[in-house]
């Protein structure tokens, strides 16, 4: 496939190693920000292909992981009502709540539906005006665009049934809290590229600058992923703090303004509590006053104060890189995908997902990157 | 969710620019996709897709910069010798 199978050469990846290994005279700490870089990582066995003294952490860029148990108790609540269509991303249904999940909601005959975009959800609203079709808007600046545009549809199409549970968070704020905590190690950034495809990255210039860190916009493939560690490495070995595009087929520096714009009309910046993490001042979306008639929260009341994990899921320490997943006690025993403790075990972007999916046996074990081809 | 692979527009409707719609071929699956936030993209380019609304067009001339890039350490590393 274009744009993809060349940047799974395994041959490059395997040159791309090599430079990076020569270039590596001390330990660093490379935070990956997005999920799917860190599946990409795993499943491609890439951070076994570096030297041992550089370490990847993986970040909090798990939509999923990061949504906070209050709103996913919401959501079931709402998914409960009689006249209500409960729309949402897949990897929504099996998170846990405080005492089940929107997947079992279903089971017991709540109408909730799988759909792959918001606007699928806007059409169920138009085709069916007897019910309250309701979206869980979930995401980071990746999915906003979208969200955004399925309020301004329904708003043109004039539909009264439609609304979406937003749970929206920001990139940049969460970096922020991970390099001002005590415990941070993170030395340099993989920024997550769609989000900057979206938002660009000058608001990633003044993180670089105030906590001296690299910061490179990267891409999802092995190759893109590669070279990102390579132009960070080269920054961290140079003394350098500066923020580069790994990702420049996809991503502009001024980002997309007409995707920036429709979430400017439709979305404010408000605080918002992430799960395993707790509350980042101005590090979330929530919807204008303009568009209140669009908030499901309004609708059907607000969610439940928030609430602390009751379970020995560790994914707070998980989603700031302070642990590696196979380091949790309960991994892969107490908690599986089946049976999951906590959402990074849940999403097809969290990083415990990634661990149990690709490296259960042994945490260190990897598979070359040559079966990169194979896939 | 951030994670999407590059698709091919096979086919654009004009009309209303908030319902501006085409076809986009991933891997031989097609999908309507909003490309509303990409007003100059036309067929044949391709773009990145998330929730069902395209937000980047791909940019080739681009796309040749993580192989530009090996090869420039490449020749670095030669020219350093095999111990640099």
């Amino acid at each position: 496939m274009k744009f993809v199978s060349e940047y799974r050469d395994p041959e490059a990846a395997r040159q791309y190693a090599e430079r990076i290994a020569r270039m590596v005279t001390r330990p660093w700490t490379i935070m990956e920000i997005c999920g799917g870089q860190t599946h990409a990582i795993v499943k491609y066995g890439l951070d076994a292909l570096l030297p041992a003294t550089l370490t990847l952490v993986h970040g909090p860029g798990c939509p999923v992981c990061v949504t906070p148990v209050e709103f996913i108790d919401k959501a079931i609540e709402v998914a409960g009502r009689p006249e209500v269509t409960f729309c949402s991303f897949g990897d929504m249904l099996r998170v846990p709540g405080t005492s089940t999940d929107l997947l079992a909601a279903k089971a017991n005959g709540a109408d909730v539906r799988i759909v792959y975009s918001p606007l699928d959800a806007v059409a169920a609203a138009q085709a069916h005006p007897d019910r309250q079709v309701v979206f869980f808007a979930v995401g980071f600046e990746t999915t906003a665009p979208a969200n955004a545009m399925a309020v301004r549809q329904a708003e043109q199409l004039g539909l009264t049934n439609f609304s979406l549970l937003v749970a929206h968070v920001l990139v940049p704020p969460a970096m922020e809290a991970i390099l001002a905590s005590p415990d941070n190690r993170v030395q340099g950034f993989l920024a997550a590229g769609h989000v900057c495809a979206v938002m660009g990255y000058t608001e990633y210039e003044p993180i670089a600058s105030r906590y001296r860190v690299p910061i490179v916009v990267t891409g999802f493939e092995p190759l893109d992923i590669l070279h990102g560690i390579a132009l960070c490495v080269a920054q961290l070995e140079a003394g350098r703090a500066e923020v580069e595009n790994q990702y420049a087929r996809a991503v502009r520096r001024e980002g997309n303004r007409s995707a920036q714009e429709l979430i400017r009309q439709v979305f404010t910046v408000v605080p918002r509590r992430w799960r395993g993490v707790g509350e980042i001042p101005a590090s979330g979306l929530g919807l204008q006053a303009a568009y209140a008639a669009f908030d499901a929260e309004r609708r059907f009341g607000p969610a439940a104060a928030p609430r602390d994990e009751a379970s020995e899921c560790r994914a707070g320490q998980i989603l700031r890189g302070v642990l590696k997943p196979h380091e949790c006690p309960a991994f892969g025993t107490r908690c599986t995908p089946e049976r999951p403790l906590g959402a990074p075990m849940v999403s097809s972007e969290g990083a415990c997902a990634a661990y149990y999916r690709y490296r259960r046996s042994s945490p260190d074990q990897t598979v070359p990157a040559g079966a990169a081809s194979r896939d | 969710m951030c994670l999407a692979v590059p698709g091919k527009i096979t086919s654009i409707t004009e009309g209303d620019p908030l319902q501006r719609a085409g076809k986009v071929s991933f891997g031989g699956v097609l999908k309507d996709v909003n490309l509303a936030c990409v007003p100059a993209a036309k067929v044949g380019d391709y773009v990145i897709v998330h929730a069902g609304l395209a937000i980047s067009i791909l940019d080739e001339a681009e796309a040749e910069e993580t192989f530009r890039y090996l090869r420039q350490i490449e020749e670095l590393g030669s020219a350093l010798g095999p111990s640099a």
